[in-house]
């Protein structure tokens, strides 16, 4: 156990490094020219020339990814010339709002969607089962800024029962006081969520019913209810951990899109925004938080993996 | 499988065979493919996808619409004469606005599964291959690229490199060979010790015709399927750049710009700007996953009843 934690944590430490180098490089190609976007098309030859020596943009690209390094290590995002504002104060300003949106939505989908997927997979060819899966199929192959539109056109435009506008506040606290325009957003990431994840469990239950070890229970003579929360449950459920892992990417694009379609002033607006301006270290930090969180997440399911299955955790 | 069966056949011509008549053996592929033709959804989605592909490429030739010039007189149309599906905000018609995006959107999705495929097989193969340190560094390689959150990366390159129907297909194709990549190699890995390919190397066959005639047709099964579904999310993903703002330039267009632009007016009333375009979008999306269902299916049961 020590050996694979070792050997998991060393392959996730050395992934990130590589993520950095492979990001810094992607954004020199996709942005070289840091002090035209920072002084606009009309600014002199001399003055950009100024502010890429005065920035270090100027010195040899393995020398800027070192310093880069550095100062990522220590937790210094660079600075931001759109808003002329730290990066670090600009994601501590938004962070909360969308690692709230992002969390709820999460937490959500795996609470609705794993007892969903045994419930489909015992009752299966059901009424409910089929009405599901096809929900699930259809919601799967859509975009979740598509699942928000149309929410958006039946429940604020129609109906009326909640606002289109989401709260401009940027604080958490602010943008909560108006919680029933939250309800959108949040229902959107779920939904979308939900379809991928119940497919999944719907379908690594199916596997497990077939097992041997459930006839066992049963003959036994252990309740159903037993029989679903003991050893269908432990057993379907870790091929959804490795699935959790792999849906960090998937939430970071729905939060993108998600607050770009209901204007909320969270951390992927600002990337989208920064996209436009070019505003350099924004894009950066934001690609590589976003890499790392994609690198803990798989950790995190690996390391819940090793905890639920004894198989990996004797191994 | 034929081959085999070939060499097995009777010492003499004509003469009746051992332990019953040697019949003919489908191939692999036959079977996989009966299998995926007797699955009605896979059969669903590959109607679906049959209408898309006539809807754009043959449709313009019999409706043609209007485009490129903003014509202030039918802005915002509702679906009438002259316009089946109403118009957009500038004055272009909804429907031949649908088969443009659906042949972009066809476009870049395969050519960019087929980036995908190729260099993924490629990397797949030759890190299965040649196995050792050479294969953890590639694979090493593979999970920083997994990491990056794909659609951040295809924003920041499409930003700047992403105004052509090529360079974005390769944009989409270079961020996504890594399933592929990862595929293969395991593929490999277990073909490379199984007997028939033992056999073929014990035979005299060389390493290049291992490859070709063994590792590679077999592995294919999988690298198909898996393609399948690249090519919708590349569809998906090239929504998303069109909706963000990010997408093909005018005079091109694509579903996700369509959406963006009609979502302006759907406060108004105006359905026809977005419910037809994402329905197109959400069909197109699902024949695909649909196709990919029913031939992951097909190769299972090949390899089960094997």
């Amino acid at each position: 156990m020590a050996g694979y934690l070792a050997r998991r944590f060393l392959t996730a430490i050395v992934v990130c490094l590589g993520v950095t180098l492979v990001s810094f490089v992607m954004l020199h190609i996709a942005a070289p020219n840091p002090g035209q976007a920072a002084l606009g098309a009309r600014a002199s030859q001399a003055a950009i020339a100024a502010y890429d020596k005065q920035n270090g943009y100027d010195r040899p690209i393995p020398v800027q990814f070192v310093t880069y390094l550095n100062h990522f290590i220590h937790g210094q995002l660079g600075w931001s010339y759109k808003f002329n504002q730290s990066v670090n104060a600009l994601f501590a300003e938004k962070t909360p709002l969308s690692a709230f949106l992002t969390g709820i939505s999460l937490l959500l989908a795996v609470v609705i969607a794993i007892p969903l997927g045994i419930y489909q997979a015992v009752k299966r060819n059901g009424m409910l089962d089929a009405a599901a899966t096809t929900v699930a199929f259809v919601l799967y192959s859509t975009p979740v800024y598509l699942v928000a539109l149309i929410l958006q056109h039946i429940f604020a435009d129609q109906l009326g029962w909640v606002s289109a506008n989401v709260s401009q506040d940027q604080s958490l606290a602010g943008a909560l006081s108006d919680f029933k325009d939250l309800l959108l957003p949040i229902l959107s990431l779920t939904a979308v969520a939900v379809a991928g994840f119940s497919r999944y469990q719907r379908s690594s239950s199916l596997d497990v019913l077939a097992q041997d070890y459930i006839r066992v229970a049963r003959a036994k003579g252990l309740s159903e209810r037993l029989v679903y929360t003991r050893h269908l449950l432990r057993n379907a459920i870790l091929p959804t951990i490795t699935l959790l892992g792999l849906y960090v990417p998937f939430f970071i694009a729905g939060n993108i899109l998600i607050e770009y379609t209901f204007n909320i002033d969270g951390l992927g607006l600002l990337f989208i925004n920064a996209l436009t301006d070019e505003d350099y270290n924004i894009l950066i930090s934001y690609t590589l938080i976003g890499a790392i969180l994609t690198v803990i997440g798989n950790l995190i399911a690996d390391l819940a993996l090793a905890a639920a299955d004894p198989r990996i955790r004797i191994a | 499988m034929t081959a085999v069966i070939d060499s097995l056949g009777p010492a003499e011509p004509g003469a009746p065979a051992e332990g019953g008549d040697v019949t003919e053996v489908a191939s692999g592929w036959r079977l996989g493919l009966r299998e995926f033709f007797s699955n009605k959804l896979a059969v669903a989605g590959l109607v679906i996808l049959v209408f898309f592909v006539i809807f754009c490429y043959l449709g313009p030739m019999v409706y043609h619409a209007n485009l490129v010039t903003v014509n202030l007189d039918v802005v915002n149309d509702p679906p009438g004469a002259g316009a089946p599906l109403g118009n957009y905000s500038d004055g272009f018609d909804v429907l031949g606005s649908l088969m443009a995006g659906g042949q972009i959107s066809l476009e870049i999705g395969l050519l960019a599964a087929l980036v995908a495929g190729a260099l993924g097989t490629l990397w797949g193969a030759v890190a299965g291959l040649i196995g050792g340190w050479v294969d953890s560094l590639m694979m090493r390689i593979v999970d920083v690229f997994l990491a990056l959150p794909f659609l951040l990366v295809v924003l920041i390159i499409g930003h700047r490199y992403g105004a052509t129907v090529v360079n974005l297909s390769l944009i989409l194709g270079i961020f996504s060979w890594l399933g592929p990549a990862r595929l293969v190699r395991g593929e490999v890995l277990t073909l490379r010790v199984r007997d028939f390919v033992s056999a073929a190397r014990v035979m005299g066959g060389s390493r290049r015709h291992l490859i070709y005639r063994h590792l590679l047709p077999n592995a294919m099964g999988t690298v198909i399927v898996n393609i399948t579904f690249v090519i919708a999310d590349s569809i998906l993903a090239l929504a998303a750049l069109g909706y963000l703002g990010f997408g093909v330039k005018y005079p091109n267009t694509d579903w996700g710009d369509q959406i963006s632009d009609g979502t302006n007016y759907l406060q108004d009333g105006y359905w026809w700007q977005v419910y037809p375009v994402a329905v197109c979008l959400v069909l197109l999306i699902m024949s695909f996953n649909m196709i990919g269902d029913g031939l992951r299916d097909a190769v299972d049961v090949r390899l089960r009843k094997r």
